[in-house]
């Protein structure tokens, strides 16, 4: 997005978007500082002391994963290929969020772990621990790289400020308020950050389904333009590559929905990590099912203008027919708002876009310096301080961590599609730790060298499709070698673990109580449903229930 | 953690529902007095003819009015034991 001719998009600010969008930092920075007030110790530094409530946590929940990439790549995917993008959605995000409040937050939740990589270290011992430590560290400071460059190319193009200052400055407020109130800072943050962005997105959609003429409009200047296919979401033929309908469907299902969709959501700590924050077993396991609500409904505030966008906006109709003009479809929402709003909600837009990217670098950063400081540093290096000295590592590994990703951003900077680069980063480091994880949690034999063995060996796995396409042997287009690769480390995982853990020693049942589902005691893996978890509307699985319906319906509906 | 033993004081100032509230009251103040006498009939047409500065910050007035009484009717209670506060 940062190939075209800069002055198109320059959006026309005046004084008034700049107080509004100042006011915004400040309240950003005021809740950094207010939050540090209330962190004495480490665990109230990296989990917040445990003590969210569940609408906070969900909101949060989904606000950290509402980042760039997904404004603006799911605006384009909008642009592109219309409301089979609704997907990535409803199929590739809502089951899997369903799943892990249901079946895997009570092991998380209830095994007492701070983090992901802590409870590799309960189930299968020091060297998964130290690998899934390491590559997860790792991939964070990568993908942080990649949410700062994305924000400072949009500060750039909006406001005309030069890319290494945008990147600079913004690293440091994301720096000044994570340094300072650690995840309650975070998390706060990411609420608010959540309603700036409907408040963007929201009155964008209305003006611009208003101006094509609401639904009916919209349909019939789609049809008109010979793209009445995209008014669909089923079966999603362009989105997969696959021409068979069938094949498409089975596709979206099981590639998008389950390998990559529970990968990400499962085992991402940045996620899991905003539900170990919550007061109870009963919020932990309701966070991403309160989560899930607005993520069915995100899409239409971010896919529909981008389909508005591409019958609506001259360059981008053109640039849709022809494949010509200076702009391309990661663009759509900035062009719908240039054209669309004027100053004074216009500010509020600029703010709710800067406070989406910021969302979801904070959320990389919070939970890198949880793994570094706790799996890493308290575990491997430094052992046996007082709490204090955990707490001032926390505090400087951001620092560190920042310094970092601004070095990362310009990596990011290297890759022309963003969504490869990330899609790669995903298929190495979320797909081979989703296999172990899902055989370790169900299948009490998996042995500890098992347990290593098959993250390493599914990496390698991922890595060496990556490599391969990359010099030219594979030649898959788009994302294929990256979900290849995500397949390829799932499926070499498995095999490899079954393999090893037939030829080694398990652990002892004893040992894995509150870890594996079987040994497992029913009456641990239930949350309470008295005093504050009281009510039906409080049931993890009533509320996942009507999570499911409403998903259901929605597919009916734009079938 | 059962209610009748819940003991403390209530969060004040630093419940984020008042935070939020407070930053749409002052984005709705701000953007529904642009809307009322800072709009050009240009702005108006920018927009599909809707007065879309003050609808939002009318819409931000009554989303900042509901977390404020939100925050009233269930304020949040800080412990004033130190601990684990999880409900087993």
């Amino acid at each position: 997005m940062h190939v075209l001719a800069q002055e198109e998009l320059r959006i026309d600010a005046g004084a008034v978007d700049y107080l509004l969008l100042a006011l915004y930092f400040v309240f950003v920075l005021g809740i950094g500082y207010l939050a540090r007030r209330s962190v004495s110790s480490s665990l109230d530094f990296f989990l917040s002391g445990r003590s969210l409530p569940a609408w906070v946590t969900g909101l949060a929940f989904i606000a950290a994963n509402l980042g760039a990439v997904e404004i603006m790549g799911m605006s384009a995917n909008g642009a592109e290929y219309g409301m089979p993008t609704m997907h990535y959605f409803w199929v590739g995000a809502v089951p899997a969020m369903l799943f892990l409040g249901i079946v895997m937050m009570p092991f998380y939740y209830g095994s007492k772990v701070r983090s992901v990589p802590e409870f590799m270290l309960r189930r299968f011992g020091k060297p998964a621990h130290l690998v899934n430590g390491l590559s997860f560290a790792l991939a964070q400071l990568l993908i942080a790289g990649i949410n700062l460059f994305l924000l400072a190319t949009v500060v750039n193009l909006l406001l005309g400020w030069p890319l290494w200052l945008s990147i600079i400055l913004a690293a440091v407020i994301v720096l000044a308020y994570t340094g300072l109130g650690g995840l309650s800072a975070a998390i706060y943050n990411e609420v608010l950050q959540f309603f700036v962005i409907v408040a963007a997105l929201l009155p964008l959609t209305i003006v611009g389904l208003t101006k094509v003429g609401g639904w009916q409009g919209l349909v019939s200047k789609m049809s008109a333009a010979g793209n009445a296919n995209e008014l669909s979401a089923w079966p999603g033929s362009e989105l997969t590559g696959f021409a068979n309908n069938a094949l498409s469907a089975a596709g979206i299902v099981f590639g998008l929905g389950f390998v990559l969709a529970f990968g990400y959501w499962t085992t991402n700590f940045v996620e899991v990590q905003r539900a170990m924050a919550s007061k109870s077993m009963s919020a932990a396991q309701r966070t991403p099912i309160i989560g899930a609500f607005p993520k069915l409904l995100i899409p239409f505030v971010v896919i529909i203008p981008g389909m508005i966008a591409a019958v609506s906006v001259q360059e981008m109709t053109r640039f849709k027919q022809t494949g010509e003009g200076n702009v391309d479809y990661n663009d759509a929402l900035l062009l719908m708002m240039r054209d669309l709003l004027p100053n004074g909600i216009l500010g509020i837009a600029i703010a709710g876009l800067l406070a989406s990217f910021m969302a979801g670098m904070a959320a990389n950063l919070s939970s890198f310096n949880t793994v570094f400081t706790y799996d890493i540093w308290q575990s491997y290096v430094v052992k046996d301080r007082p709490d204090e000295y955990y707490l001032s590592i926390g505090r400087w590994i951001t620092v560190g961590a920042t310094a970092a990703a601004v070095g990362t951003a310009f990596i990011a900077a290297g890759y022309s599609n963003l969504m490869d680069y990330l899609q790669s980063l995903f298929s190495l480091f979320n797909a081979p730790l989703f296999a172990t994880f899902i055989l370790g949690m169900f299948w009490k034999r998996m042995t500890p060298t098992a347990g290593w063995l098959g993250l390493v060996m599914g990496t390698v796995a991922s890595l060496a499709v990556f490599v391969l396409s990359n010099v030219g042997v594979i030649e898959l287009p788009g994302q294929g070698a990256s979900f290849l690769g995500a397949g390829a480390a799932f499926v070499v995982d498995i095999v490899v673990s079954i393999a090893v853990s037939m030829v080694t020693r398990p652990k002892a049942d004893a040992e894995l109580v509150g870890l594996v589902y079987s040994l497992t005691p029913k009456a641990t893996r239930t949350a309470s449903t008295t005093g504050e978890d009281a009510g039906w509307y409080r049931r993890p699985g009533i509320l996942a229930g009507i999570v499911l319906v409403i998903t259901i319906v929605l597919n009916i509906i734009f079938a | 953690m059962s209610q009748s033993t819940r003991r403390g004081h209530t969060a004040g100032a630093f419940d984020i529902r008042v935070i939020i509230a407070a930053l749409f009251g002052i984005y709705g103040v701000v953007i529904t007095v642009m809307g009322l006498v800072a709009t050009s009939a240009e702005d108006i047409a920018k927009a599909a003819g809707i007065n879309i500065n003050l609808w939002s910050g009318i819409g931000m007035l009554i989303f900042a009015a509901l977390f404020l009484l939100w925050a009233r009717w269930r304020p949040i209670i800080v412990p004033e034991t130190q601990g684990e506060s999880s409900a087993e």
